[in-house]
């Protein structure tokens, strides 16, 4: 078998499939066509008007915290390519890595659990501190406070 | 890979020992965060305190054990160097940067609760952050291998992007951070391109590849241009990191628009990390060609000049300090400049001692420094002009004490370990035959008391009649912060022969502080 055929194949397989999700919503969906929908990107900002747009803050976090488990799952996944080997082998690497892993993957628990309890994955306003850890709460910003008698002798 | 993998190296817990200390503080401090302390983050600072101070014994626990080079890859048989070469080292000079490093994030987690407070920005997650930024520059200390640094680096200057915009409501600060960001990013591609035309020069990304090209000297003009290009490259990432002056734009506006307490930990703690990694650089790029030494001393006389003069001219304690710290930047530059120099040079060779006291000494004052600065924040604001400070010492007196010093150390002023090191780095430069360079360090130290003395002089300054209520009320954690720098600055001074001992960094047989006056 030409080594290549299974490359062939997936393209084969990933033109099938595209094509045919495109044209089956295209022939089986419902058509209710607004100004909205007809522009370029249907779900995303307006593509016409003023580019000094605000956009909510919380995209970035959420595409930030994609990446986090983007990179996990790619980590995973080279090490689990090499693993089964190693324990087939009886290699000591097999114990090793599997710790080291193991280790990593702790500390990204608690990454993700710290992201859950701060809040971060809601998509409300976040969390604002609560006012006892704000300090003393003085009288007045700006107020000028006339200086203590022994002070004022000395100025 | 085939079926027999990797082969597992026995690991020397002890020598990763602080670095784990700091990193795992880091982790704990954030799990405390989790629970959402509602009251104060004492417990997170107590944390932190207890954390670093084992970090600290550990890095002394590993002080006379036997160094080296550990988590080797296959480095030797690429190029033909020899020896026992790995992605970290545990060496006199990495022991002493982590410690320094250690000790400079020990004194900011001390002054910064108040602060954060008084600022109205008490977030639990400072302290992780300051704690991971802290174990990526002793990461960068401990490495000779680029990417390893490149990592450590990028640890460090990540947190610290966040932690310059932790003060979100203010557009100073919102400023430093996005300024500091997308500079950083700049400096680290340099530096990525760099080390990329390195490896294609070398065949690796360790030190040692460099230095053995440089032994072997093949004839291929294409490897050296390559080679001096990433070089080249990295030097400038190396530029942007500790402020060199053509790459220094970014250093005034983020110190000014950054929270005290960071800039304080940022002017010390970078800088430190950054240096030593240079000094490990330099120690091979000069048998490349002594072209370096020659731009490097370049860089450092302008860096030093420019830095002082255009500190003249600011209102603005902080922007003052930060072109002090481009300043200073300078003077560390000539000393590791000296100690290139002195390497592929016919002279005495010098040891690593001035630059990693000099280095110790400058944390120290500029921390202290910052931690002073820091008691205008007050009620959610804070003002850094310098009439911001007038009648400190009225509200403040012992803080603005040790401020006179701080101010004295950095200046340069006998009795303080800022003087004994820029002794140091003239005594270097001259031994090297670089007088211009030595008497240019001289002349701008005479420049640079005068905005020194405009500080002090706003902090000593009384406003007649009536006083704003501007300062925060010193507490324990700020007083213990600025009684340490200025005791070490004190004690880096007078017991300055033990100290160097301990050190251990001097060159063999090499008299540290011979022929200094009155000692």
């Amino acid at each position: 078998m030409n080594p290549y055929l299974p490359i062939v194949l997936l393209l084969a397989v990933a033109g099938l499939v595209c094509t045919a999700m495109v044209t089956l919503s295209w022939v089986l969906g419902p058509k209710k066509v607004t100004p909205y929908k007809q522009a370029p990107y249907e779900c995303g900002v307006a593509p016409i008007g003023n580019a000094r747009e605000r956009f909510p803050v919380k995209f970035y976090l959420v595409a930030m915290m994609f990446i986090l488990f983007d990179v996990e799952v790619v980590f995973l996944w080279s090490w689990m390519a090499v693993f089964k080997d190693w324990v087939e082998a009886g290699s000591p690497a097999a114990a090793y890595s599997f710790w080291g892993v193991m280790v990593y993957m702790a500390l990204w628990f608690l990454g993700d659990a710290y992201v859950i309890r701060s809040g971060a994955l809601e998509w409300e306003e976040s969390k604002t501190l609560a006012p006892e850890k704000l300090g003393p709460v003085r009288p007045s910003d700006t107020e000028e406070i006339a200086l203590e008698p022994d002070l004022a002798r000395g100025a | 890979m085939g079926s027999s993998g990797l082969h597992p190296a026995a690991i020397d817990w002890m020598a990763l020992g602080p670095l784990i200390g700091v990193c795992l503080t880091g982790v704990v401090a954030m799990v405390l965060e989790m629970w959402r302390p509602r009251m104060n983050n004492n417990g997170i600072v107590g944390v932190c305190i207890v954390g670093l101070l084992v970090s600290g014994f550990l890095v002394i626990a590993n002080w006379n054990r036997p160094g080296g080079e550990s988590f080797g890859a296959d480095y030797s048989e690429a190029n033909g160097a020899v020896g026992n070469l790995g992605l970290f080292i545990n060496d006199r000079l990495g022991q002493v940067i982590q410690l320094l490093i250690v000790g400079i994030t020990l004194v900011t987690v001390l002054f910064s609760e108040g602060y954060l407070r008084e600022k109205r920005l008490p977030f639990g997650e400072y302290y992780p952050l300051v704690l991971w930024s802290a174990a990526g520059g002793m990461v960068m200390a401990t490495t000779r291998d680029l990417l390893i640094f490149f990592l450590g680096l990028e640890t460090l200057s990540i947190a610290l992007y966040v932690l310059a915009g932790l003060s979100s409501k203010e557009r100073r600060s919102q400023e430093a951070a996005l300024k500091y960001f997308l500079l950083g990013a700049f400096a680290s591609s340099f530096l990525l391109y760099g080390i990329a035309l390195i490896y294609g020069a070398t065949g690796t990304t360790h030190l040692s590849g460099i230095a053995a090209i440089a032994n072997t000297q093949p004839e291929s003009i294409a490897t050296f241009s390559v080679l001096y290009a990433g070089i080249g490259l990295v030097l400038v990432g190396f530029a942007f990191k500790v402020a060199l002056v053509p790459f220094h734009m970014w250093t005034p506006d983020v110190y000014q628009g950054a929270p005290t307490s960071v800039v304080g930990f940022m002017a010390a703690g970078v800088k430190v990390a950054a240096f030593a990694a240079m000094l490990r650089f330099i120690d091979v790029i000069v048998f490349t060609s002594s072209v370096w030494i020659t731009v490097l001393a370049a860089l450092a006389a302008v860096t030093m000049t420019i830095g002082n003069l255009i500190a003249l001219a600011q209102k603005d304690a902080k922007r003052i300090l930060a072109y002090s710290s481009i300043a200073h930047a300078g003077y560390i530059l000539v000393a590791v400049v000296a100690y290139g120099a002195s390497k592929s040079g016919p002279y005495e060779p010098l040891g690593q001692s001035t630059v990693a006291y000099y280095l110790a000494m400058y944390g120290f004052m500029t921390l202290g420094a910052f931690a002073v600065l820091s008691l205008t924040g007050r009620d959610g604001k804070e003002g850094s002009t310098l009439e911001d400070y007038y009648g400190l010492y009225r509200s403040a007196p012992f803080p603005a004490a040790m401020f006179i010093v701080f101010m004295a150390s950095l200046a340069g002023i006998p009795l303080t370990g800022g003087f004994l090191g820029k002794f140091l780095i003239f005594r270097d430069a001259l031994s090297v035959d670089m007088l211009w360079l030595a008497l240019l360090l001289g002349v701008n130290s005479v420049i640079s008391v005068a905005y020194y003395l405009r500080i002090v002089q706003a902090v000593c300054t009384e406003e007649p009649g009536v006083v704003r209520s501007r300062f925060a009320p010193v507490n324990a954690g700020l007083f213990t912060a600025c009684a340490v720098c200025a005791f070490l600055l004190i004690a880096g001074f007078v017991a300055a022969d033990p100290l160097f001992d301990w050190m251990g960094l001097s060159a063999p047989g090499a008299s540290v502080v011979a022929g200094l006056p009155g000692r």
